[in-house]
């Protein structure tokens, strides 16, 4: 558990105007842009990623279900399919180069009483079309031998054994801490108010670039728009999740899925890494991209349609519950105009009339899956508009692997609070987080409470956060070297405390 | 080195429970191990620490008392016995051979094996995501213990208008705490329609003060982006459903959530004791020890109190049984003793009430029960045989007790002995035939089964 010191320096001041100067902007911190910043960080070049929430992953990527796909879903020969395959794949390579969070779980595609079953091997055969392994069509003996939580109306199965779990907000961190480690500049709390002749002026600074990705997931059109291009604009679309009690643990073991609809891969059952069981997502249209309302509604149909492939789940392991919004990119043009691409919600991925301006948008399922692809295909279309890529001789692709003190032995334990006290202080009992790990949270980059939790667990156990979240908070203050009272849950204006009400000199 | 005796948090419960221990060794013969109490905070006194309020250690020491107050009391008498205290220590394991492992910064990881263990490891607040409040979830929403911890050990204010949810004791309390800290509290909104504190927390915390209780109300939705700036309330009816029509809007920027404790027993539950799911604590019998031999259990971490003085009760009876246990395991005495442990006799209840402690009997010894009712229920006489007790009222809020001497279940006559409550009904027999003409004629009623089986 040390820190990281960066092989290249990771500061570009230049020339009079400018705050930086740089040759990649990347608008976006999620999964996408991260990946994407990865990517680059391979070659010579000043690379920032610039992120407008306090923390990144923040936007789109925390509230992603963290499945991998297999790829089975395709319904046609869509780039969002292709770019799921290869990335996919790309996932065992992410795991031994950076330690992520990850399991080939397996998925079940399930066909109940009533469903035809036909659907399943449409989804077989174009699965293996797209080079998906391994897939196999299984009877319900079959199905209940390895999954005998399953209803028994559940007649038939579609087994894609490359699917996986990750957890998505921990593969941003990962991805974001090797792409600093490589160079990477990353700016996190600012915001893109305009762009004129790839020169991006933030809430912050004013910097020079020469070419500009736009991975702003649910504000893409925003910052299309400052350079003109008026096509497309995101809708959100709301997934609610509903975790349950890790009791449940083992209920599940591969990822369950029921026949899609048009418009999502539909409410599913999700062995999750950290040992609950999530349920969901739900998929339905809203007007505020901001809105991350849960409701009883929705709880209740999410629960009744997870029930009828698993009965043994009840509301009453409820736990805790989030929504996400997905950027669904919506053509503007007339829809005789339309490709269809377009028709279809694919990813757009491309060089824009814009000099310089490449957009990668409306990144929704299988966005999670393919963001290794989506970024290998990005460096591909920088390339081909004239940027030279010349590939550093100091790039390193490996983290040193770091062991979070829930999953050391004793013996690695003892080692390590000998060495570093701090890592003896537990401040979160119920994940068993220490001081040590908080501060090294921080020094890759958290500065909200949220930001410690995401990146340590520290608040998501079983009493989120009721005995531990004042001394996060302190810890954050000390570190920060501000007054506790500036220490937000999110980012700016969700501040936890109010007031000090005692005489205490001040920082 | 001998095995010690493993005492897991120093609040009253644990304090008292290791003085008890030492003293009782103390009127003994022959050469006691060690007792060593075991805390993760800085300071012992567990939840205490922040309760400044008084109404602590009336029955003990006829004095109202804030709650370090009375920590600092039991603490004196703690020291004088020089109990080894390790604080800034976390448990961070337990398993059915006793060994205990523990972190802290000072003494890195270390092992240790048990001769016995009291789990008095308190409980934590019942948190938003197990009850679905729909709605954002911003900034400004915290349990009422949270928000206790911020404004009087951290001394922070974490809100201005507050909305309180749940009127148990942690709620009640803070709505007065944050009044005189010059926060608005504009409501305390309960979802059942009695309240789920003492009744003299809401006089002295809610009347005294005009703030409003709102019974039979709960929160349906929370608006905020990034801080709370709403909360939308309706009215629900006894399905806890939200009444059509009957929601209204509160302006407020803090939730505080006062909707339960539950026992804290993590570490319990991997180390193998069977836990009683309607409370979440430990199996005991009347030796308050657990499935697991020389591992017991006591105070909150057992089932939620509502007095300290209680609970004191309750773990000095506890010490006296693990003193008891430590004699025999280390054979210093030579006769065997009076207890019998983990004897095999169930104790049932019916649907009034929500649990009882404890959960086995030997059925040789007199045993004082503890037990909830579900809702509050009037005039309701207890009888077993010839043994009466008579409660003019139970409520949910207030632990209840009845203590049956041991001769009377030696009177088990039959497969079962019948212990009734009976409004309005002469006489009682204990006998099958006969039961269910008395049910027919029961208004109201409050049944505890003992049913006798046979010794595991």
């Amino acid at each position: 558990m040390k820190e990281h010191n960066p092989v290249k320096s990771n500061t570009y001041k230049s020339s009079q105007n400018f705050d930086g100067e740089y040759e990649v902007i990347i608008i976006g911190g999620g999964v996408v842009g991260t990946s994407i910043a990865r990517e680059f960080s391979r070659y010579n070049l000043r690379i920032s990623l610039i992120e407008k929430e306090d923390e990144l992953s923040f936007g789109v990527s925390k509230a992603n279900s963290g499945i991998v796909h297999a790829g089975i879903h395709s319904r046609a020969a869509l780039l969002k399919e292709k770019l799921c395959a290869r990335g996919n794949f790309l996932y065992n390579q992410l795991k031994s180069e950076l330690g992520i969070p990850f399991k080939r779980v397996g998925e079940l595609l399930v066909v109940k009483e009533g469903e035809d079953v036909n659907e399943l091997l449409k989804f077989k055969s174009m699965g293996e079309e797209n080079g998906v392994p391994g897939l196999k069509i299984l009877s319900r003996e079959e199905i209940r031998e390895i999954e005998p939580a399953l209803s028994k109306e559940i007649i038939a199965a579609l087994y894609a054994p490359s699917a996986g779990v990750v957890n998505p907000y921990e593969l941003v961190y990962l991805l974001a801490q090797n792409a600093i480690k490589n160079g990477v500049e990353i700016k996190t709390g600012e915001e893109v108010i305009s762009i004129n002749d790839r020169i991006v002026q933030t809430t912050k600074g004013k910097y020079k670039t020469q070419f500009i990705i736009n991975a702003a997931g649910l504000f893409a059109d925003r910052i299309s728009n400052m350079v003109g291009i008026f096509d497309f604009k995101i809708v959100p679309r709301k997934g609610e999740e509903y975790l349950l009690d890790k009791k449940l643990r083992g209920l599940v073991s591969h990822i369950i899925f029921p026949l899609p609809s048009k418009n999502s891969k539909g409410t599913l059952v999700i062995p999750t890494l950290d040992g609950t069981i999530m349920v969901g997502p739900s998929a339905h249209e809203i007007e505020n991209k901001y809105d991350l309302k849960t409701s009883d509604d929705v709880c209740w149909q999410i629960f009744e349609k997870a029930r009828q492939m698993i009965p043994a789940i009840h509301s009453k392991h409820l736990i805790s519950t989030f929504a996400g919004n997905r950027p669904v990119p919506v053509s503007l043009k007339p829809i005789s105009e339309r490709t269809p691409a377009e028709l279809n919600e694919d990813f757009i991925i491309n060089a824009t009339p814009v000099p310089g301006f490449i957009n990668v948008v409306g990144i929704q399922s299988p966005g999670l899956t393919a963001a290794p692809a989506i970024a290998e295909r990005v460096v591909e279309i920088v390339k081909e508009e004239g940027l030279e890529l010349i590939p550093s001789q100091s790039f390193v692709a490996h983290l040193t692997p770091t062991k979070k003190l829930r999953e050391m032995s004793d013996l690695e334990l003892e080692k390590e609070v000998r060495e570093n006290p701090d890592y003896g202080k537990i401040v979160c009992r119920c994940e068993m987080v220490s001081e040590g790990e908080m501060k090294q949270a921080i020094a890759s980059g958290a500065k909200t409470l949220d930001g410690v939790k995401f990146r340590t667990r520290a608040g998501m156990g079983r009493c989120q956060g009721g005995f531990c979240s004042f001394r996060t908070i302190e810890i954050l203050a000390e570190e920060l070297n501000v007054s506790p009272l500036e220490i937000t849950k999110k980012g700016a204006g969700s501040n936890i405390l109010v007031a000090d009400i005692t005489h205490r000199k001040s920082n | 080195m001998e095995k010690p005796i493993i005492v897991i948090g120093a609040g009253p419960a644990g304090l008292q429970v290791a003085i008890s221990i030492v003293k009782n060794f103390q009127n003994k013969e022959g050469f006691f191990p060690p007792v060593i109490v075991i805390d993760r905070e800085k300071h012992a006194g567990g939840i205490l620490n922040q309760c400044i309020h008084t109404g602590f250690g009336l029955a003990e020491y006829k004095e109202e008392l804030t709650g370090p107050e009375y920590a600092s009391r039991v603490l004196q008498e703690f020291r004088q016995l020089g109990i080894e205290l390790r604080l800034s220590t976390t448990v961070i394991r337990v398993d059915e051979n006793k060994m205990v492992t523990t972190l802290s910064p000072h003494r890195g990881l270390e092992k240790i094996n048990a001769l016995a263990i009291i789990f008095t490891t308190g409980c934590r607040e019942r948190a938003r995501g197990v009850i679905h409040i729909p709605g954002d979830r911003p900034a400004g929403i915290y349990t009422a213990g949270l928000a206790q911890k911020f404004i009087n050990i951290d001394g922070y204010l974490p809100g201005k208008r507050v909305v309180i949810l749940g009127s148990g004791d942690i709620g009640l309390i803070m709505a007065r705490r944050l009044t005189f800290q010059g926060a608005k509290v504009l409501a305390v909104l309960e979802a059942n329609n009695f309240v789920g504190g003492l009744a003299r927390n809401v006089v002295q915390c809610l009347d005294d003060f005009n703030i409003p209780l709102y019974l039979s109300h709960t929160i349906t939705d929370i608006i905020g982006k990034n801080r709370v700036e709403k909360v939308k309330i309706s009215r629900v009816d006894e399905n806890m459903r939200p009444v059509w029509g009957s929601e209204f809007e509160l302006a407020c920027d803090t939730i505080l959530l006062s909707i339960g404790l539950i026992p804290e027993n993590e570490l319990a539950e991997m180390a193998g004791v069977k836990l009683d799911p309607s409370t979440n604590g430990a199996v005991i019998d009347e030796n308050y020890m657990t499935s697991i031999k020389g591992i017991f259990a006591c105070g909150n971490a057992l089932h939620v109190h509502d007095l300290v003085d209680k609970l004191a009760v309750e773990a000095k009876e506890v010490g006296k049984n693990v003193a008891e246990y430590v004699d025999l395991s280390i054979g210093n005495s030579s006769t065997k003793g009076s207890l019998e442990f983990n004897a095999g006799t169930s104790v049932n209840i019916d649907e009034n009430i929500r649990y009882i402690l404890p959960h086995k009997i030997s059925g040789k010894k007199t045993v004082k029960f503890h037990f909830r009712v579900r809702k509050p229920l009037n005039d309701v006489t207890l009888r077993m045989g010839n043994f009466q007790k008579r409660f003019p009222y139970l409520l949910p809020n207030e632990m209840s007790s009845v203590t049956i001497p041991a001769e009377y279940f030696e009177r088990i006559d039959g497969d079962y002995l019948e212990l009734l409550a009976v409004k309005g009904v002469k006489k009682v027999k204990g006998k099958e035939e006969d039961s269910e003409l008395i049910q027919s004629q029961i208004v109201r009623e409050v049944k505890i089964w003992i049913e006798k089986k046979l010794p595991v």
